[in-house]
């Protein structure tokens, strides 16, 4: 029951994009139409699937203060938390580097589409803050954050192909010429942040 | 009828291509054919033939609205007047309940077509009739003592950053009526819910019980309103969405008339039976529920404005899904999640406004799956069709 609490709060009340914005830079540069979105999306879910377990395991024996103390009791003083952030973005950019071979791989032309914003998932706000959020959340098993790593991707999913499918729907809109492009995106956005506040508060 | 024909060409030779005023045609054209049919016709192209334009179309809901307006205007004045004197007559009741909401309307039309106008002669469009529903919906949903200033600021944001951004009626992408309530709920909160504001100056008559059936519950605290009560609508609410009877006949009228959706209205209230359905056999699972999940599950589709936004906000054909498995849906998780906001969110008693946003913002994502569906079933039979024939070649 508490995994599935905290997948469903992960993926909709602590949506990445509708609660924290977090990741705004990509969402907004590739939601033109929903087959990128799509692609970016489950590269989104899989780094942070697999990133924010690794991180907190990390965390948990390596930089968390006292965490050293598997080697030897003598350790039980060191912090290294200092180092997380550093770590963190390594791991995350390894990650980063195996997803976009495989895309460049298995499917070339999502590869061409995506451009620049593939590697740039390795700087996606997104992807850092699950990892910072866990740390934060203090989980007790590694479970845990796998199930938060995988719904904060899901909910990042939900939010860019929806955006996506809304920005392919107004292609034909008579936006005024000083909104057109990201203009309109960001009023978007906002106003599907409206819709996410069905959300908000919500005590599971 | 000829001499005012007359009289609006005279008038209109101002606004004519090439004179002084061009610019404001679109203003004096919207005058125009509001009174008259225009009869231009398409010149290139291909075009439907049909007697129902969008003037029409717009018309028939707000007839569909007049039953539930009018009884909204007779139980605004007799929650109010019941409180306080042992009898009330309906004329009384009526005019007081007509006294709030008719300011309300006229600020609501006024402010929103002033935008529209304003944008239409900007930009260079004709101005167009969605407005119409627009305007008379929002006061419609609004709680009876809102002031109007709200009212005006709420229409605002949701004509200017709602619709006229997105490029006018048709474009935008959440339902404008409930943008507005939505902005005016985060906005001012303690005027859009509470126990206060349900029933017209409760806080000024002692003893004033104006809690909304949803909130009581929320509250934990039994329902004592019969479920007849309930279905007629003589309960404290917003101004229009209390009779489920008189949103019945509004449906009617759409159903009857394809301006509305059965699909969706159909697959709405299935939606919100089977997840209330899940919650009253909550105890039988041996989970122990609370006031709201054992409220019996035909009583949740009757009370709050669950089936006046199902039938007038969910069918907007702009913000619904647009395909026919798209509807069914779209239709099932605004009724799905409208009674899981209810029952989950403490913060907001009512959950439909906020369900139908929430699908709007996915209803394009429906369809784009559902047409995806309908490409990939096609391309099969016309591979397998052809490898049909050169086998048998």
């Amino acid at each position: 029951m508490d995994y599935i609490n905290l997948f469903v709060r992960s993926i909709f009340i602590e949506n990445m994009i509708f609660a924290y914005f977090l990741g705004m830079c990509s969402y907004l540069a590739v939601s033109k139409t929903v087959k990128t979105a799509v692609g970016l999306g489950a590269a989104v879910i899989f780094v942070l699937a697999i990133t924010v377990p690794i991180n907190f395991l990390l965390d948990q024996y390596l930089l968390k203060p006292g965490a050293l103390q598997w080697l030897s009791p003598e350790y039980v003083d060191i912090d290294l938390s200092f180092l997380s952030f550093i770590m963190f973005i390594a791991v995350i950019a390894s990650m980063v580097q195996l997803v976009e071979m495989v895309v460049e791989k298995f499917a070339p032309a999502l590869y061409g589409a995506l451009g620049i914003f593939l590697p740039l998932i390795a700087v996606n706000c997104a992807i850092l803050g699950g990892s910072l959020f866990m740390q934060q959340k203090s989980f007790s098993a590694v479970s845990e954050a796998v199930t938060y790593g995988l719904g904060s991707g899901i909910g990042w999913f939900l939010a860019i192909i929806a955006i996506a499918a809304i920005r392919e729907k107004i292609t034909y809109s008579n936006v005024p010429a000083p909104l057109k492009g990201l203009g309109i995106t960001f009023i978007i956005t906002g106003l599907m942040a409206i819709g996410f506040m069905s959300f908000m508060g919500i005590k599971l | 009828m000829e001499w005012i024909r007359q009289k609006l060409d005279k008038f209109k030779e101002p606004f004519n291509k090439g004179n002084k005023l061009e610019k404001y045609a679109p203003a004096i054209n919207a005058l125009d054919t509001f009174l008259y049919t225009p009869n231009h016709t398409t010149q290139k192209g291909a075009h439907v033939r049909d007697a129902v334009d969008l003037k029409r179309t717009m018309i028939t809901v707000v007839l569909a609205l007049v039953p539930a307006l009018i009884f909204g205007m007779w139980n605004g004045g007799y929650q109010y007047l019941s409180q306080i004197q042992t009898e009330v007559t309906f004329w009384e009741a009526f005019g007081h309940g007509a006294l709030k909401i008719l300011p309300m309307i006229a600020v609501s039309y006024g402010v929103g077509l002033g935008i529209e106008f304003a944008f239409a002669i900007f930009r260079g469009h004709e101005v167009n009739e969605g407005y119409l529903v627009t305007g008379l919906l929002i006061p419609m949903i609004m709680p009876i003592d809102i002031p109007l200033w709200m009212v005006a600021l709420s229409v605002v944001f949701a004509v200017v950053i709602g619709k006229e951004a997105f490029g006018g009626t048709g474009m935008n992408i959440l339902n404008p009526a409930l943008t507005a309530r939505a902005f005016a709920f985060f906005a001012y909160p303690t005027y859009m819910s509470g126990n206060q504001v349900w029933v017209s100056e409760a806080s000024k008559v002692d003893g004033v019980s104006g809690e909304t059936i949803l909130g009581s519950l929320a509250a934990g605290n039994p329902v004592d309103y019969s479920a007849m009560d309930m279905f007629s609508g003589i309960i404290p609410g917003s101004f229009a969405e209390t009779s489920t009877i008189c949103i019945l006949a509004g449906a009617l009228l759409l159903v009857l008339t394809k301006v509305g959706s059965w699909r969706i209205i159909l697959s709405a209230f299935i939606g919100a039976s089977i997840m209330a359905l899940i919650f009253n056999a909550l105890p039988s699972m041996g989970i122990e529920g609370n006031e709201l999940t054992n409220f019996p599950w035909y009583q949740h589709l009757i009370i709050g404005g669950l089936s006046f936004g199902i039938v007038f906000m969910a069918t907007d054909p702009v913000s619904a899904a647009q395909t026919m498995k798209g509807k069914w849906i779209y239709g099932f998780l605004i009724g799905f999640f409208a009674v899981m906001i209810r029952v989950f969110n403490p913060a907001y008693p009512e959950g439909i406004m906020l369900a139908i946003l929430l699908m709007n913002v996915f209803a394009p994502v429906i369809d784009h799956y559902v047409i995806d569906g309908n490409i990939k079933r096609r391309k099969k039979r016309v591979s397998s069709a052809t490898a049909q024939i050169k086998t048998a070649v």
